[in-house]
């Protein structure tokens, strides 16, 4: 009872913990001001106060869409999603074995092959399948191969990181019952372990191909064909209502990619 | 089959697993014979200049050589403006995305909001998720001049999305017994959302926010492309002049900062859970 009324009163923290907190918010607070002020440095402000007459403008141009533009269209829609189709191929074809490298328990070695796995995985994910293509276009020249490697060499990382954290987390006892019956590794592999991961395989593949299919509608800016290097096209004459039609064409495959893939994984999951 | 029926063989008949996908026979072979026939024709619609592939392999080959030597010294002021570029890029925009998305992901909670509230938070978060970060920088480029100021705008605006549509789900996933506790002592609703729902979803807000901090730097790699301003702009200038040793240098950069940003936010997330 002698004790005063402020010190009884129940507070969720300690007052180390408030002055904690309280000196991150603001060194949070004040590395934001300073990297606004060092990005917008060089920014012309009269392009900014400009930007809603210029929006307007645009979007004046965009409207009606070129509905007739539809009819170019078919081609590099076919061509962009064998680019998503092909290159989930081929990236799920090179990141089954990197998963089995990667992960603790099928890896043949911990110290020698798993951070080489590791640092693929690594690699692939850290760059986008964009710059994959600026890469690409560059070396082996513009057109759909480039885009199918582009968007391989990206999803390897993805697929990869995805499975082997599956392959990771797999009932072990299956495999010690596989073991027991003389199994060798690859059977160990086939019979104890495929099959428990093998749902959350097709999963992976299935997401990684719906954001593929994303991915690949954009990459032809670069050079690397489908549906991009139409948008490039009508961008660089300034054909906006042909650029609404790219865009009504993207977002209706985006929708349709991601409702099939939203099917597939219920039906398999 | 035929032996299996017969009692008088006692030894094992080979055992075969039956198909985990696709167990009625009939369909089964339809969907490989349907899939073999777009294999062959989607190999088809690629056209491969073998000759200029084969040019390009030399190219591909210095390519090789300058990532494994890079030039981290003849381009450096470059690399290092675009990487300022595109780091207080990623800093500015996730901030500003987070402060947009919460009252946005609150709204789109529907156990806090009602519905009118709720259908128009939740369209937002459509639009801004099915339209790509490169698509959208293209419209800002346009609109907002070349440079990191519309990276900015179309960073903050996919971190709307990705941010609003997980905290809404979080929120609704909430423990609604402490909600309800906490409504019993006859609270208010900014009172409900401060003590009953704050707590339960912060940590994950937070590394949810993290994990945007990590994807907002890759893209803002990438926005620059099409002029958005970062790194991008001078990994393309380099690719642009052949300058291979440069742009491998560039790519060692954005490997090294995204591995250090992917460490530290699973640090501090399991720091923080």
């Amino acid at each position: 009872m002698t004790t005063g009324t402020l010190e009884s009163q129940w507070q969720y923290r300690t007052p180390k913990q408030r002055l904690l907190r309280w000196v991150g918010w603001f060194w949070l607070v004040a590395l934001t001001v300073f990297c606004w002020q060092v990005m917008t440095r060089d920014t012309i402000w009269a392009f900014v106060t400009d930007a809603p007459r210029q929006a307007a403008d645009i979007g004046g141009r965009m409207v009606p869409p070129a509905w007739g533009y539809i009819n170019t269209l078919w081609e590099p829609l076919w061509d962009t999603l064998n680019i998503a189709t092909l290159g989930t191929l081929l990236g799920v074809i090179i990141a089954v074995p990197v998963a089995f490298l990667a992960a603790r328990n099928t890896t043949p070695s911990v110290y020698l092959v798993r951070p080489v796995a590791l640092l693929i995985i690594v690699a692939s994910r850290s760059i986008n399948s964009l710059i994959w293509a600026l890469l690409l276009v560059a070396i082996i020249g513009p057109g759909l191969l480039a885009g199918i490697i582009a968007i391989g060499l990206r999803s390897i990382g993805f697929v990869a990181k995805l499975l082997y954290e599956a392959i990771e987390e797999i009932d072990e006892k299956q495999v010690e019952a596989v073991r027991a019956t003389g199994g060798s590794g690859l059977q160990i592999i086939d019979y104890g372990i495929v099959p428990q991961v093998l749902p959350t395989f097709w999963g992976i593949s299935v997401f990684r191909w719906d954001i593929n299919i994303r991915e690949s509608t954009i990459l032809g800016l670069v050079g690397a064909g489908g549906l991009g290097l139409q948008l490039q096209a009508s961008l660089n004459v300034l054909a906006w209502p042909q650029v609404t039609m790219i865009f009504i064409v993207i977002l209706a495959t985006v929708v349709l990619s991601e409702w099939v893939s939203a099917r597939v994984r219920q039906a398999v999951l | 089959m035929t032996a299996s029926s017969t009692p008088e063989s006692n030894a094992p008949r080979p055992w075969k697993r039956p198909p985990a996908l696709f167990t009625h026979t009939g369909w089964r072979r339809t969907i490989y014979i349907g899939a073999l026939v777009y294999l062959v024709l989607a190999v088809q619609s690629i056209e491969v200049d073998w000759m200029r592939v084969y040019e390009g392999l030399e190219r591909g080959w210095r390519f090789v050589q300058g990532f494994l030597v890079p030039d981290f010294t003849s381009r450096w002021d470059d690399i290092q403006a675009g990487l300022i570029e595109s780091l207080t890029m990623t800093v500015t925009s996730t901030v500003a995305g987070i402060l947009i998305s919460v009252p946005i992901g609150i709204g789109a909670a529907r156990n806090l909001t009602p519905m009118p509230v709720y259908l128009l938070c939740r369209a937002i978060i459509t639009v801004s998720r099915s339209f790509q970060e490169i698509i959208i920088a293209i419209l800002l480029v346009a609109m907002f001049g070349f440079g990191p100021f519309a990276g900015f705008l179309t960073l903050a605006f996919a971190t709307i999305g990705f941010l609003s549509k997980l905290l809404a789900e979080d929120i609704e996933a909430c423990n609604a017994v402490q909600i309800e506790a906490v409504r019993a002592t006859g609270a208010g609703w900014w009172q409900v959302v401060n003590y009953a729902v704050q707590p339960q979803v912060m940590p994950r807000l937070i590394g949810l926010s993290l994990y945007r901090l990590d994807i907002n730097f890759r893209e803002s790699a990438v926005i620059g492309i099409v002029g958005a301003g970062g790194i991008g702009a001078t990994l393309n200038t380099a690719i642009d002049r052949y300058e291979y040793d440069s742009a491998g240098a560039i790519l060692i950069i954005i490997i090294a900062i995204v591995l250090l940003v992917e460490y530290s936010s699973s640090h501090v997330r399991r720091w923080v859970q």
